[in-house]
């Protein structure tokens, strides 16, 4: 139950956040979702490093760790907004750019979660405790 | 509205928490399937949500709590791209790269059937 409740507080950020980013983000030319790009990218960014980093050079309560990672950035980032996203644009007729989104945020997410978790192991290694995922 | 956004943030990030958990309980941790599963059916309801709002049938309120907050909250992209490169570092490409392949067609066509199905239903 207490995990329920820190995951919660976690989603409730991150979910908050992302609606302030795609309102304040505005929308590229030939509606092109970059507001979600971006927290998509940057949250790929971030868990990678993150749980890279925790538990085994950072200890930090597991909790914690629940509610950073499964929770804030977990509700942060979206699968749901970009599949969606992407249909509208095909649906729209901007095949093209419905393409570029899919293949930006495929790639884009898979080299920001590389680097995150590379980033993690150097700063574990460097640290000298614990063991790099 | 942006209480109910995060209403549905909450209730969609504990959803994914619990199904998610319950899942790899069930059918190991050898593959992705719990955030698999979030993901597809998260981009499904979504599609259905945004034809009932496109056709006016869900006002702005809900779409925020349900769309925004909930389905947006329920899936994840992070997590997705964490899981994908731990099959990699762990000399699963393949299984890496069906993972990715797979959660992004069956996502689209998910949505796409979502789309459908509000409709059918409007009509």
């Amino acid at each position: 139950m207490k995990d329920l409740i820190y995951v919660g507080a976690g989603g409730l950020l991150g979910t908050l956040c992302r609606y302030g980013v795609q309102k304040w983000v505005p929308t590229a030319a030939g509606g092109f979702p970059l507001a979600v790009l971006l927290i998509n990218l940057s949250g790929c960014l971030f868990l990678g490093w993150f749980f890279t980093v925790t538990p085994g050079a950072w200890r930090i309560p597991p909790r914690l760790r629940l509610a950073i990672g499964t929770g804030f950035t977990g509700g942060f980032t979206t699968f749901s907004t970009f599949t969606v996203d992407a249909l509208r644009l095909w649906s729209e007729g901007k095949a093209a750019v419905s393409l570029l989104y899919i293949l930006a945020s495929l790639l884009g997410g898979l080299l920001m979660s590389l680097a995150g978790i590379r980033l993690g192991q150097y700063m574990a290694s460097r640290s000298g405790g614990g063991t790099a995922v | 509205m942006i209480w109910l956004i995060g209403i549905g943030g909450i209730a969609g990030t504990v959803l994914r928490f619990g199904l998610g958990k319950a899942v790899s309980a069930r059918l190991g941790t050898a593959y992705p399937w719990g955030t698999w599963l979030i993901n597809i059916s998260g981009s499904l309801l979504l599609g259905a949500l945004y034809q009932l709002y496109l056709a006016g049938s869900l006002s702005p309120a809900l779409w925020g709590m349900l769309g925004v907050g909930f389905c947006g909250a329920y899936t994840t992209f992070s997590t997705f791209g964490y899981e994908t490169l731990q099959l990699i570092d762990s000399g699963r490409s393949g299984r890496a790269a069906l993972y990715v392949l797979s959660s992004a067609l069956l996502g689209i066509a998910g949505a796409a059937l979502g789309m459908a199905i509000a409709s059918w239903f409007i009509a």
